[in-house]
């Protein structure tokens, strides 16, 4: 069983988000990055099937410049077995199709039996490129994956639909299932797998030129069209003026 | 045509993201005299066409096939794909649900034509058309364009545009057919289920006291729950609080969970992801604190408090006892 995790590195939760001078992207100085959160649960669902099986590989593929190289490490730290970095300057890139592409071009040759990715990542929200990849090199695909099972060539897979409902569908191996985070609990590195990753390989892939299908002709802060009132001071007095607002605005108490 | 709109099933009515897809088209045609079709599909095509014939379009297209009875993506998508070659259609709307998510990317590839998805806004002069997109867990917009001709694939956002504001008519009804084999559907699908329902039903409820994952860990939701007590509301979540396993999915709100509109809706510790938000932004007051004042949950707030939940909420139990 051989399989790919597509891992992207994203501005933490907790990060700022300072915009460059002429709005066209953020000023990546300044962010804190970190691995994408549904790509994290991706990761661990291909390294559980691996290790139930006795067998196979985990390969994690990430697309970006250099610094993407701190999320692939993790990935190799937490038990993939080598890594592909499809190196260049991501900053700015918000085009699936086009991004896509170069991933299926990398990985077109190694012929994984499956493809895990995140649903969607946290900055771009595209939620597409897995389904991409995966309809280019002619898989089965499946999104919103909250449960997998495999047994000889099928991948069965729990998707998540609206308002609380669930299907399970089934499909023949190669498949490309994009995993919804929450279906497994994430592993922490472990001091010998930080050090043993250090050893792993890493191929880096540098790509061709491609075709640009969609881009981002400016980002900004949204502006609110809502009257938010603010309350502050200390905890006694915001506590205060909550009860305040609970008993007389909202007249709740 | 200039613009398809593709218009999805839910428990045999056309599903409100559709209507809402509609009042996107008529936006968008309005003073270009573009031309408006919707494509129905599936074992409730009929009922569908004569649900969306109601709506000012030019016409429905009427799509039946056995192979489309119940979905698959791979059937799906290379319907819609069939469909939008014949038709050549400028722009294909779709309202962004899960079933949009799972099988438009497909049509994507197959036509390598770009997806542009959960558009808030558009707006269009001579030059171009340009869709609004929430990024970085909705603290910030962009702007996109696209890069080519078209057919464009383009969804919007829950509510994005109102089906209310969708203008009536009469439209005429066409059937259109492709070719679909068996061959073509590689994934087998099972009947849709839900899982543990019952437990907490917090779409009556008029007090919802609300956590994320502000509030640190585990240990701390029972110091929520108190004060939900002392409020006299239900406890309810954020995704992430789910997936950490700190409380059962029954109390999940959102996109993925149950949609509330409480009288009064006490967010605590929540950054306002989208997902979210879409399952709660019809509360009549929502009150958040969070300690990061760019939380995008401040803007749907009507009152906020940037501050500690774990420092206000237990004094904030114990001045409502």
């Amino acid at each position: 069983m051989k399989i790919a995790v597509l891992v992207k590195q994203v501005p933490g939760s907790d990060s700022p988000l300072p915009l460059n001078s002429n709005q066209s992207w953020l000023d990546e100085n300044g962010i804190s990055y970190v691995m994408n959160e549904c790509d994290n649960y991706a990761l661990e669902e291909a390294l559980q099937i691996k290790e139930e099986n006795g067998d196979g590989e985990v390969v994690v593929i990430s697309l970006g410049p250099d610094r993407v190289q701190k999320v692939i490490r993790e990935g190799l730290a937490k038990g993939a077995d080598r890594a592909i970095h499809i190196q260049m300057n991501s900053d700015g890139v918000a085009d699936p199709l086009s991004l896509a592409t170069l991933f299926a071009d990398a990985i077109r040759d190694e012929n994984f039996d499956l493809i895990f990715s995140g649903l969607q990542s946290d900055d771009l929200g595209m939620g597409q490129t897995g389904i991409i990849i995966g309809e280019m090199l002619g898989m089965s695909t499946a999104s919103l994956a909250m449960a997998t099972e495999l047994s000889e060539g099928i991948i069965k897979v729990k998707r998540e639909l609206e308002a609380g409902f669930f299907q399970w569908v089934s499909m023949a191996l190669p498949a490309s299932i994009t995993i919804q985070s929450g279906l497994n609990t994430p592993r922490y590195p472990s001091l010998k797998g930080i050090m043993g990753a250090k050893k792993k390989e890493i191929n880096i892939v540098t790509p061709g030129s491609h075709d640009v299908k969609q881009s981002a002709k400016k980002v900004y802060v949204p502006q609110s069209d809502k009257q938010t009132v603010m309350i502050d001071g200390s905890v006694d007095e915001i506590v205060n003026k909550l009860v305040e607002v609970f008993r007389n605005e909202i007249k709740v108490i | 045509m200039d613009i398809l709109i593709v218009i999805e099933e839910n428990n045999g009515k056309v599903h409100r993201m559709g209507l809402e897809s509609i009042t996107a088209a008529q936006t968008m045609a309005k003073g270009r005299g573009f031309s408006i079709a919707a494509l129905v599909m599936g074992s409730n095509a009929d009922e569908l066409a004569t649900q969306v014939s109601n709506y000012d379009i030019g016409e429905v297209l009427k799509l039946q096939h056995d192979l489309l009875s119940s979905y698959s993506s791979d059937g799906y998508a290379e319907a819609v794909k069939q469909v939008v070659e014949k038709e050549s259609p400028k722009y294909v709307f779709f309202g962004h649900t899960y079933q949009v998510r799972d099988y438009v990317p497909k049509i994507s590839a197959k036509l390598m034509k770009p997806f542009l998805v959960d558009n808030v806004l558009m707006n269009s002069d001579e030059e171009e058309t340009v869709f609004t997109k929430q990024m970085f867990n909705a603290k910030l917009y962009s702007d996109m364009i696209a890069m080519d001709e078209g057919p464009l694939l383009i969804s919007f956002q829950s509510a994005a545009y109102s089906s209310d504001n969708a203008a009536s008519g009469s439209a005429s009804v066409r059937d259109v057919n492709i070719n679909l084999d068996s061959s073509m559907i590689k994934t087998q699908s099972e009947d849709p289920f839900q899982e543990e329902s019952g437990g907490v039903d917090l779409t009556s409820a008029e007090i919802i006291v609300s956590v994320g994952r502000g509030i640190g860990k585990e240990e701390n939701v029972p110091m929520a729950k108190d004060l939900a007590k002392a409020i006299g509301g239900e406890l309810a979540s954020s995704r992430p609080v789910v997936d950490a396993g700190w409380l059962s999915s029954t109390h999940q709100i959102g996109s993925s969970g149950q949609s509330v509109s409480p009288k009064m809706y006490l967010a605590l510790g929540i950054s306002g992801a989208i997902q979210h938000v879409v399952g709660m932004k019809g509360s009549k007051n929502i009150v958040a604190i969070n300690k990061d004042p760019e939380a995008p949950i401040f803007e749907i707030a009507d009152y906020g408090v940037v501050g500690d939940v774990l420092e206000i909420v237990p004094k904030l139990s114990e001045a409502l006892e």
